[in-house]
């Protein structure tokens, strides 16, 4: 017994010599990156890869923050980065994050907080709270343009006819970044391939490997013959190697582990705008309250294509890649789509965020539904002719 | 019969059961098993990591109560009011387990508590006077916590369905209630956003010390209702023999109800701590399976909300401060849990050295 209490006391001693050996370089400038899940999340893995490239590359210390809720546990873990760490800037990668670092921004004005995905900022009213996002909708319709190709080619091989192009998504939740990322894929692959018409399915999850296989298996059992999605786990990549149906990923390559059927991928990279973020620190500048990655900045990212995508996809991604740049093409053009039978002249989209999601902002302009330009998180939200939404799934 | 087994090969260890250890002893073994358990985790770590051996626990430190001498109180609020919660949520469990009703709901009852002081703050928020909204939130979450909580206790008195299932059944029906909830109220992004009205007063600025009143006073009751109450004594008979309570004259069912709805009103509080204290928004994940880990507390803690209290303390440093570890050097965020559940295997493993000793071939003596 006394042994023990011994050990104990000496296991205390220790404890309290060396804490007070802890040591700090404070000239250093320190990030602190708080993420929802960590690198098993293809979604948050696409965020820790770019932030370790990018500190790697500026010079700075990254620190970390794995599985934080969307909870006050987010404002403990900025607490806890700027108090512990020392850092200077703190960036959170999911949506739900914002209102807890909002509270975090107040009682530290001196530190930059960086949102990713976030729609407050620009009414926050807060000089160091910040939102970032991509114009990935351009990502989804270059992705749409190689599924349109593969369906051409399917259709020439006789494979399936015409009337039979049908592409299957399986979404997360039935909210404007999934609408306007499934849409922008849509429009991709209607834009050659003009017959094709897609299913989707939403599972309710940014997360749940059973249920995105289970959903890719129900699409492809209903007739589709080309899968994508907007959901962070391996489920419908590995259900269309399976069965052997094209599939086009997202968040990065899958092709390791689905190469016959992974065409290409879109992703953010978020690697451009961790840069931004850190050089107008160092540089003692502003950062905007909405930052918009592009094609141009980089930001808008696909991956390699796969071995079996159609003959001439990558002449014609360069093609639509420069349309894209100098404006000759736009995605969400109103001339190219329709909602219930009609051309859309006029759209009110719910842009500043309020309780009651009033529909506050034009965003048609000149026949151009102007996505991610009144703030950087997507809000196209219509439902266009073409698409069934075989499910809604709002959480 | 002793010549007999002198015949016998004697195998080189026995396993006796001891008689009663004294109390001392065998919290001598368990701290013990703490002890190896720390100790455990700085050289797995330390293995993995590549810091020193003492570095860890450095990091571990800094991890929990972060730049505390340098006089930066945060993290030490932090830790106190993560420790509340934990704690509120075992002492909700341990009535029940004491009587021998695996509550296996708390996470549930949590959620529901929070879920319907939530509706009360948005529902009612700017339409209530304050003074009057802040006792309603409580009130309701409280009340529907109970109801959460007596239901299966219902189904148990009256048609002995397992109260197990039936709980675990309930926290699916509570997730599933607030994702609906989320959804009226979020839309489709997901997420509500934080109201300030019908929130718990802060006192003075830190944000936690409420809760953390709210908990300690609460472990002060229970310590009471379960070892000098009526109560209290009624809920230990029916968890050692539900004969002999029959027997004395205690209404068992009357019994089981009425410890489930306290059981269920104090996850009611938890729920409303977190919802009316803190995050003043709630979604699927606000009580973060934390529901579960409370059985742990309650159970290493002997129902002893004194011991308890040691017990939730320890759980939250050993995760926050392995997750600092695992944060620190890349590792992946399971490391935490694996580091708390090594201390538990071997809190719960040595109990097998308190009920048995072992004995060695000619020995007489028990390690």
């Amino acid at each position: 017994m006394k042994r023990l209490l011994a050990a104990l006391l000496v296991v205390m001693m220790l404890f309290t010599m060396t804490a007070c050996g802890a040591k700090n370089n404070e000239d250093e400038l320190k990030v602190g990156f708080i993420f929802l899940h960590d690198e098993q999340s293809t979604y948050d893995k696409n965020f820790i890869d770019a932030a370790i490239a990018a500190c790697d590359k500026m010079g700075v210390t990254m620190v970390q923050k794995t599985q934080v809720p969307e909870s006050n546990k987010c404002y403990d873990a900025a607490v806890e980065l700027i108090e512990t760490e020392g850092c200077d800037i703190i960036f959170a990668d999911s949506f739900g994050h914002e209102s807890f670092l909002i509270d975090a921004a107040k009682k530290y004005p001196d530190v930059e907080f960086c949102h990713a995905t976030g729609t407050q900022a620009h009414t926050a009213g807060l000089k160091n709270f910040h939102n970032a996002f991509a114009h990935i909708y351009q990502g989804r319709f270059m992705a749409g343009v190689v599924a349109g190709m593969k369906l051409n080619e399917m259709i020439e091989a006789e494979k399936i006819t015409a009337d039979k192009a049908k592409m299957g998504y399986v979404g997360a939740f039935t909210f404007a970044e999934v609408m306007s990322g499934y849409t922008s894929f849509y429009l991709g692959a209607k834009s050659v391939c003009p017959s094709v018409t897609m299913d989707v399915k939403f599972t309710g999850s940014w997360y749940d490997e059973q249920k995105e296989k289970e959903a890719a298996q129900a699409l492809i059992a209903g007739g589709c013959v080309l899968i994508s999605q907007h959901a962070d786990s391996m489920g419908a990549p590995t259900a269309c190697e399976t069965a052997g149906v094209p599939n086009v990923s997202y968040n990065g390559s899958t092709a390791a582990a689905c190469p016959e059927t992974f065409l290409i991928s879109s992703r953010i990279n978020w690697v451009p705008y961790f840069e931004y973020m850190i050089g107008q620190v160092q540089k003692g500048e502003a950062i905007d309250a909405d930052w918009a990655g592009t094609l141009e900045n980089g930001a808008v990212a696909l991956t390699e294509l796969g071995k079996n995508v159609a003959e001439g996809t990558d002449k014609k991604l360069e093609e639509v890649e420069k349309g894209l740049k100098d404006g000759t093409i736009n995605v969400f053009d109103t001339a190219n789509f329709t909602v219930g039978g009609k051309k859309l002249d006029s759209y009110k989209a719910d842009v500043d965020t309020d309780a009651a999601f009033e529909k506050d902002t034009e965003v048609i302009t000149n026949g151009i539904f102007e996505e991610s330009k009144y703030r950087s998180a997507p809000y196209f939200d219509a439902e266009i002719d073409g698409i069934t939404l075989l499910d809604r799934n709002y959480g | 019969m002793s010549q007999k087994s002198k015949k016998h090969h004697e195998p080189f260890i026995h396993i006796v059961k001891r008689d009663e250890l004294a109390p001392a002893k065998a919290w001598g073994i368990r701290i013990g098993a703490i002890v190896l358990g720390v100790l455990l985790i700085g050289l797995i770590s330390s293995i993995l990591t590549g810091e020193g051996f003492f570095e860890v626990y450095e990091i571990m430190f800094r991890g929990v109560f972060g730049r505390l001498f340098e006089g930066k109180t945060n993290m030490l609020w932090k830790f106190l009011q993560d420790t509340a919660i934990l704690l509120c949520l075992g002492l909700a469990v341990a009535p029940a387990f004491k009587m021998k009703f695996w509550n296996c709901g708390a996470e549930g009852q949590a959620l529901i508590g929070g879920l319907a002081g939530m509706f009360c703050m948005i529902q009612f928020g700017g339409k209530l006077p304050e003074f009057f909204l802040v006792p309603l939130v409580i009130a309701v979450s409280i009340i529907a916590g109970a109801i959460w909580g007596v239901i299966p206790a219902i189904f148990k008195a009256k048609w002995n369905t397992n109260e197990t299932l039936f709980t675990l059944m309930m926290n699916y029906m509570a997730t599933q209630l607030i994702a609906y909830y989320v959804y009226i109220v979020g839309g489709g992004s997901n997420v509500i956003n934080p109201v300030s009205t019908g929130a718990l007063p802060v006192i003075g600025n830190l944000q936690y010390l409420t809760n953390i009143l709210i908990v300690a006073l609460l472990t002060v009751a229970v310590y009471v209702y379960l070892k000098y109450s009526k109560q209290g004594y009624e809920i230990a008979v029916v968890g050692e023999s539900q004969n002999t309570a029959r027997y004395i004259g205690i209404n068992v069912k009357k019994v089981v109800l009425r410890t489930m709805m306290l059981s269920g009103a104090i996850c009611g509080v938890a729920g409303m701590l977190l919802v009316a204290g803190t995050d003043h928004s709630i979604n699927t994940n606000t009580v973060g399976g934390q529901g579960f880990t409370a059985i742990m507390v309650a159970w290493l803690g002997k129902f002893n909300p004194a011991i308890m209290t040691l017990m939730a303390g320890l759980i939250i440093f050993l995760r926050t401060g392995a997750a600092k570890v695992a944060d620190l050097n890349f590792l992946n965020s399971s490391f935490a849990d694996i580091s708390v559940g090594v201390v538990i295997l071997l809190l719960v493993g040595c109990e097998f050295f308190i009920q048995y000793s072992v004995r060695l071939r000619h020995g007489k003596k028990g390690v």
